[in-house]
C-alpha cells in the first residue's frame, strides 16, 4: 500500500469515521458521499461510529498472507456495528472464545507494516466485550 | 483534569524466564520483589499503548479533545526513530490539527517530563489543555538482568487549569550527566552499569529531587497520604521511601511492579493512576520519577472532590492487571520480536 493510500484512510481506520444520511437515517461504513437510497435528496454528514457491534460470521486464518505469519491462528470477522453497517476486522482472542453473535468493542492496534523499514499501519481491531 | 492507563493482557512469570537461562527463580524474585511482568500483544507497541491510555484519559474526564493544545509522549521505545508518536495519538483522539506535539525520551522519566511541559504551557496561558503520556514496550536483552522486569504499559494525564481531579501543587527536578543506562542508535537492547544504576543513579536522583521539593514547598513525608517512586523493581522504591521517611503503607497503593514489571516511562505514572483510583478528596500524593542518564522529577499533588465524579468512567489499574493471559518463554520471545520470521 502506498503512503498516500493509507494516509487517506486514517480517519476511517483510527476512529471509524463513516457517514450518515439525515434524510433516510442510514449509516455507511466505509463512508459514502452519496446516499444510494435517497440519491439527490439525501443529506450526508460525517459520523463517528462507537465501534461496538456483534460478530456476524468469522473465519480462523491458519495460512496467512505475507507479514502476518507470526499471528496465526487469528480471527477475521464480519462485524455488524450497532448503527447498522458491517465491516471486516480482526478480533483479538483465542479462536475458541469467538462465536457468531459475540459482542465486540474496538481497540487501537498495529494493522501491519510495509516492511521492516517501511511505514507502520495503525487502526482498529476488535476484542470481545 | 483526568488520567488513564493501559496495560496489555499478556504476562510471563519470572520462573519461566529464569528456567531458560538456568537462573535461580526464587532468589531473583526475592531480590527484585517482582513475580511477573506484562508483555505486549503481537500487534501492540508504544504507539498503540499511548493511544489506548490517552483514550482512557479522555473517556474518564469526558474531555473535549478540540481543546487539546499540546500532546507530548515520553517513551524509550518509540516505534519510529523519525516520525512522532504524538501525531498518531493526536489523530486517534481527535485532537488534530491545531496543537503542538512532540516526543520525549529520557529513559524512564520521559512521561513526567511531558507532564512538566504541559504544566508550563497551561500556566503560561499558551494552551488550554495538554496531554502528557508515558508509554513503553521496554527492552531487555535475552538473559540480561533487565529481561526479568522490562514490561509494557502506559498512562496518560490531561493537564489543564479548570475542572481539576487533582491539583499539582509544585514540581522539582534534579538532573546530572550520569551514564548508568543507555541504548545507542540502531541497537536493539540497552546497556547498563549493573549495580552502578543504584546509588549514583536511582537513589541519588530520587532522594535529591524528593528532598528538594519538600524543602521548596515546606512539606514533610507525614503530610502525605500516598507516595509513589519509580519502580524498576520492588526493592528500589521501598528503599527510597525508607531513606526519605515514607512508610510502606504510603507506597503500597501505587506499588504495581510486583504484578506488572517495569513499564519504564509508564512506571511511576501507572503507580500514580493506581493511587488516584482509590484516593479521596483532600488526600495528598508525593510522586518522584527517575530516568537513567540521569534525572528525577518530583511532584506534590492534592486530590479534589471531582475525582469521585470521573473515577469509574474508565478502567482502573487493578482492573487492567486482572485476568491476564500467561505466555511461556517461547511465545514471550515471539511477542517481543526476539524471534523474527
Amino acid at each position: 500500500m502506498t503512503v498516500a493510500r493509507f494516509w487517506r484512510k486514517i480517519p476511517h481506520r483510527y476512529n471509524l469515521i463513516g457517514t450518515h444520511c439525515t434524510t433516510c437515517g442510514e449509516y455507511y461504513f466505509p463512508p459514502r458521499q452519496m446516499c444510494p437510497s435517497c440519491r439527490r435528496d439525501g443529506k450526508i454528514e460525517s459520523y463517528q461510529f462507537e465501534g461496538k457491534g456483534e460478530v456476524v460470521t468469522y473465519t480462523v486464518i491458519h495460512t496467512a498472507a505475507k507479514g502476518y505469519a507470526n499471528q496465526v491462528p487469528y480471527n477475521l470477522a464480519i462485524i455488524k456495528l450497532d448503527e447498522g453497517p458491517s465491516l471486516t476486522g480482526q478480533v483479538i482472542c483465542e479462536p475458541k472464545e469467538l462465536e457468531i453473535g459475540t459482542r465486540v468493542r474496538p481497540v487501537f492496534r498495529k494493522l501491519g507494516e510495509e516492511s521492516e523499514k517501511g511505514m507502520i499501519y495503525y487502526g482498529t481491531k476488535f476484542v470481545p466485550e | 483534569m483526568s488520567y488513564g492507563a493501559y496495560i496489555p493482557r499478556y504476562r510471563i512469570k519470572l520462573e519461566d524466564i529464569a528456567a531458560v537461562w538456568g537462573a535461580d527463580a526464587a532468589s531473583i524474585k526475592k531480590g527484585l520483589k517482582v513475580n511477573e511482568k506484562s508483555v505486549p500483544g503481537l500487534d501492540e507497541d508504544a504507539i498503540t499503548i499511548a493511544v489506548e491510555a490517552a483514550r482512557n484519559a479522555v473517556k474518564r474526564g469526558n474531555i473535549d479533545t478540540s481543546r487539546v493544545g499540546a500532546i507530548y509522549t515520553g517513551s524509550e521505545s518509540h516505534p519510529y526513530a523519525v516520525k512522532p508518536t504524538s501525531t498518531i495519538v493526536a489523530a486517534a483522539i481527535g485532537a488534530e490539527p491545531v496543537l503542538t506535539a512532540a516526543d520525549y525520551e529520557f529513559a524512564c522519566k520521559a512521561g513526567t517530563a511531558a507532564i512538566q511541559t504541559c504544566m508550563g504551557l497551561v500556566v503560561a496561558g499558551m494552551i488550554d489543555i495538554g496531554v502528557a503520556i508515558g508509554a513503553d514496550v521496554s527492552q531487555g536483552a535475552p538473559g540480561d538482568a533487565l529481561e526479568y522486569t522490562a514490561a509494557a504499559g502506559g498512562a496518560a494525564y490531561v493537564i489543564g487549569s479548570s475542572d481539576l481531579a487533582a491539583i499539582i501543587e509544585d514540581t522539582y527536578s534534579f538532573t546530572t550527566d550520569t551514564p548508568d543506562f543507555w541504548r545507542r542508535e540502531g541497537m536493539l537492547y540497552p546497556e547498563h552499569g549493573g549495580r552502578f544504576t543504584g546509588d549514583p543513579g536511582y537513589f541519588k536522583h530520587v532522594t535529591s529531587a524528593a528532598k528538594g521539593l519538600m524543602e521548596k514547598i515546606g512539606s514533610k513525608p507525614s503530610d502525605y497520604d500516598y507516595a509513589v517512586f519509580h519502580q524498576p523493581n520492588g526493592k528500589f522504591p521501598e528503599r527510597a521511601a525508607g531513606m526519605l521517611g515514607f512508610s510502606f503503607e504510603q507506597i503500597k497503593a501505587g506499588l504495581v511492579v510486583p504484578m506488572l514489571g517495569n513499564t519504564y516511562s509508564g512506571s511511576c505514572m501507572i503507580g500514580l493512576a493506581a493511587i488516584l483510583d482509590q484516593a479521596k478528596e483532600g488526600d495528598r500524593i508525593f510522586m518522584t520519577a527517575f530516568g537513567s542518564g540521569a534525572g528525577s522529577d518530583a511532584f506534590s499533588i492534592t486530590v479534589t472532590d471531582k475525582i469521585e465524579d470521573i473515577r469509574n468512567n474508565a478502567p482502573k489499574v487493578q482492573e487492567l492487571l486482572a485476568d491476564p493471559i500467561y505466555l511461556d518463554y517461547a511465545n514471550y520471545a515471539k511477542h517481543k520480536g526476539k524471534i523474527r520470521v
